[in-house]
């Protein structure tokens, strides 16, 4: 036993932080203090405060050390892990107050939220499959396959009124009761989505990083529930830590004859096996990820047959998100009602966000849902920084739309996200302030969906390819009022006719900031002008003759010679020669220089 | 991605022999046809088209399919990359706080555009999608080390180092 655990986060965000510097120099610290019978480091998962890792915590004392650097070790371990005097230059400002140092579940970023997929992210190794089974891991497989029938099982998932985590936010229940029948006749399979492809969503990745055994479990459960004896998780090669951790996880769960033949001495026999994607974001449709899976080009094929009926090698095949697995056991240990009893009335449970963009808390947040876009952002999210303005807060990625500071008070589920043009998606959640162009947002989008439609339907190749051209004239302020209502034509056409989900939203983004900052456009095309200041064509770099001192920086720094002036007199820029890179701005001591 | 290929094939026997254990290992796996080729990129750091013609051979997987996944996965590579990968990520998160800037600088100090590799080997230019990092925000990985907070001019520092 130890008296002391120091949790150190070892999730993507912490690691590129230098997290494993600071674990090697923690751990040899301890040892040189002789504490290393006494006081334990720990590797474990995601904590959620990406923005100030690499994170730690020190149980039970409850203290979370932020920024953390090599250097600190010494210090932690002298001064608090032996003499009991928490280094106060580190501890997390938050938590900080006159009467002393407060609970963690105190402070505003973590009070509203509410862990159930991630309850064990940052809390265990997730290397060792023993610190899961201590926080009731696998109880809720052996639950299942000694006192329930299949049936049951599947009943008490409709009945929680899960929805699936990873876009749609089809019923999970549901999925699973078209893919039951026949049990035991035919051959079907259990898949997991860990493609996670949306640009600025790592939920999934810290799920699969922080808590590994979650998802087996759950695929276990549910090839009990439906009747299948194999499941594949497909995930993102852009991952490796969250592969190496998956692999390690299987390895254990098969060693303590959690996964294999004849689990818990119930007659029933289940395996994983992990494909890596390859960088395709269709892949994360559930036909291309099959498609996938068994080896081909990842293009998704039309739906009927659906999965349930014919799927993986033409199987009876069940797909679910990582999110969506993470929350099953929860459900089947505490019961239907109890994941019922938290969320909307058609969105139950809670849904982890993956908070990014101008906000001050970046992290992974946890939240019932039904919590306002307010709370988010102003609370966990700390508000924006550098006294900004909130602009808008996109979410649901490449297939979602922005949401404008007029629908801030708005509860969170994924009925209302698509009633204002948005959508709930895997949960991403990008906040933007005063400094970003809503019609740049909606270009970065379609350039990602151009980029990343694979090809097969017309609507989606061509017509996401139209869209970016019109959104690329109007940023070169060369567009016209009839190519706002071409632009939106076409995003009707495209939702309508496109064969996957992909193509079918890809318009959001756009008819979302149409809808919404319709005035930003018309201020492109009209009076030539980007309000954010971030079209390059439509900017003017100018010098303020009152602010220059004439000390001839920027003509240095200038690459195209477009600034003249005498020494110590003030400088002009020659417009028709500025190529508009910013580098005299950057290159300004006295701030002379501004763009419109 | 382009497909022409530049660099002559330099494979040696050591590593066909690799790739046919591989081969040997997999290939009787349902779906295996993307471990396979995934792995031979490990092995050979690109698939060029005599790699495919291997695999082709010992699978029995026409050429043409082979090229076909190959040319559908960004993560495939038809030619070498350079010894020192950079990869500035474009993820939202990273667009937002300026990534699109981070991007061209670096085409400008290395001459090349996304995509491409510096004449001499060094250097390879790539973006990518969210790495997951975006607490870091704006991101770019060179080979595996993460250069978090970005700002354009600490880039020729950086690039510095690993010349």
């Amino acid at each position: 036993m130890y008296r002391t655990h120091v949790l150190v986060c070892g999730g993507t965000g912490c690691t590129a932080g230098g997290c494993e510097q600071v674990i090697a120099a923690l751990e040899s610290e301890v040892k040189k203090a002789g504490l290393d019978q006494e006081v334990c480091v720990v590797k474990t998962g995601c904590h959620g405060l990406c923005e100030l890792g690499p994170v730690m915590i020190v149980y039970p004392d409850d203290i979370l050390y932020v920024m953390v650097k090599p250097e600190d070790a010494a210090e932690i371990v002298q001064e608090h892990l032996l003499k009991g005097r928490p280094v106060s230059r580190l501890i997390y400002d938050e938590s900080v107050t006159a009467e002393g140092v407060k609970s963690l579940n105190d402070t505003a970023f973590y009070s509203k939220q509410k862990r159930v997929a991630l309850r064990n992210c940052g809390v265990i190794d997730p290397e060792k499959i023993d610190e899961y089974i201590a926080r009731d891991g696998y109880q809720a497989l052996g639950k299942v396959l000694t006192t329930m029938t299949p049936d049951e099982v599947i009943q008490t998932i409709l009945d929680s009124g899960l929805r699936g985590r990873g876009g749609a936010g089809f019923p999970t229940g549901l999925k699973w009761k078209f893919a039951c029948a026949n049990r035991g006749q035919v051959e079907k399979y259990v898949c997991c989505n860990a493609d996670e492809g949306d640009p600025g969503a790592f939920m999934d990745r810290s799920v699969l990083e922080g808590d590994p055994h979650v998802v087996l479990e759950a695929m276990a459960i549910a090839g009990y529930a439906i009747g299948a004896n194999q499941g594949y998780i497909y995930v993102r090669a852009e991952y490796p830590i969250a592969v190496q951790r998956l692999k390690i996880a299987i390895d254990q769960a098969r060693e303590y004859g959690l996964l294999g033949k004849n689990i818990f001495e119930s007659g029933f026999d289940f395996d994983i096996d992990i494909r890596l994607g390859a960088g395709a974001f269709v892949c994360g449709e559930e036909t291309a990820l099959m498609t996938s899976i068994e080896g081909k080009r990842g293009e998704p094929r039309p739906r009927p047959p659906f999965p349930a009926v014919k799927g993986l090698f033409g199987k009876p095949t069940i797909l679910n998100n990582v999110e969506t697995w993470a929350n099953i056991p929860q459900i089947i240990l505490n019961g239907p009602e109890w994941f019922a009893s938290m969320g909307t009335e058609k969105s139950k449970g809670t849904k982890v966000f993956a908070l990014g963009g101008k906000i001050n808390n970046t992290g992974l947040v946890e939240i019932p849902m039904g919590t306002t876009l307010r709370t988010i952002v102003e609370e966990i999210g700390g508000g924006i920084p550098n006294g900004k303005k909130f602009k808008a807060a996109q979410t649901g990625g490449p297939s979602g739309g922005c949401i404008p500071a007029e629908h801030l008070d708005v509860p969170i589920d994924y009925d209302n996200l698509i009633a204002i043009g948005s959508m709930m998606g895997s949960g991403g959640m990008i906040i933007m302030d005063e400094d970003n162009c809503m019609v740049d947002i909606a270009k970065f989008f379609l350039e990602f969906t151009v980029d990343e439609s694979c090809g097969k339907c017309t609507p989606c190749r061509i017509g996401t390819r139209r869209m970016m051209e019109i959104l690329e004239k109007i940023t070169e302020g060369k567009g016209t009022l009839e190519d706002l209502d071409k632009l939106e034509k076409l995003c009707y056409h495209i939702k309508e006719n496109s064969l996957c989900g992909l193509g079918q939203t890809a318009p959001n983004p756009v008819l979302s900031t149409l809808r919404y900052f319709r005035h930003e456009y018309v201020a492109h095309i009209v009076e030539k002008r980007c309000p954010a200041g971030v079209c390059k064509a439509l900017l003017s770099y100018t010098i303020d003759p009152d602010k220059c001192r004439g000390c001839t920086v920027c003509v240095r720094a200038c690459p195209a010679g477009a600034i003249t002036g005498a020494v110590k007199k003030a400088h002009v820029i020659d417009q028709s020669k500025c190529v508009k890179c910013g580098a005299c701005m950057d290159a300004c001591k006295f701030g002379a220089i501004s763009k419109k | 991605m382009s497909t022409k290929q530049t660099v002559p094939f330099t494979g040696t026997p050591q590593q066909a022999e690799q790739l046919y254990k591989v081969i040997e290992e997999l290939k009787d796996q349902p779906g295996s046809l993307m471990p396979i080729m995934q792995q031979a990129q490990e092995i050979y750091g690109y698939l060029p088209i005599q790699v495919q013609t291997m695999i082709s051979d010992a699978t029995g997987h026409p050429l043409e399919e082979i090229y076909g996944v190959a040319t559908f996965y960004s993560m495939f590579n038809l030619n070498p990359k350079g010894k020192y990968r950079i990869s500035v990520c474009l993820g939202t998160a990273c667009y937002v706080k300026g990534a699109g800037r981070i991007y061209e600088k670096l085409q400008e100090l290395l001459g090349i555009q996304g995509g491409e590799c510096t004449a001499d080997g060094k250097f390879s230019l790539d973006a990518c999608r969210c790495v997951g990092a975006c607490g870091l925000a704006p991101v770019m990985m060179i080979n595996d080390d993460v250069y978090g907070r970005l700002t354009v001019d600490e880039l020729p520092a950086i690039l510095k180092k690993y010349q």
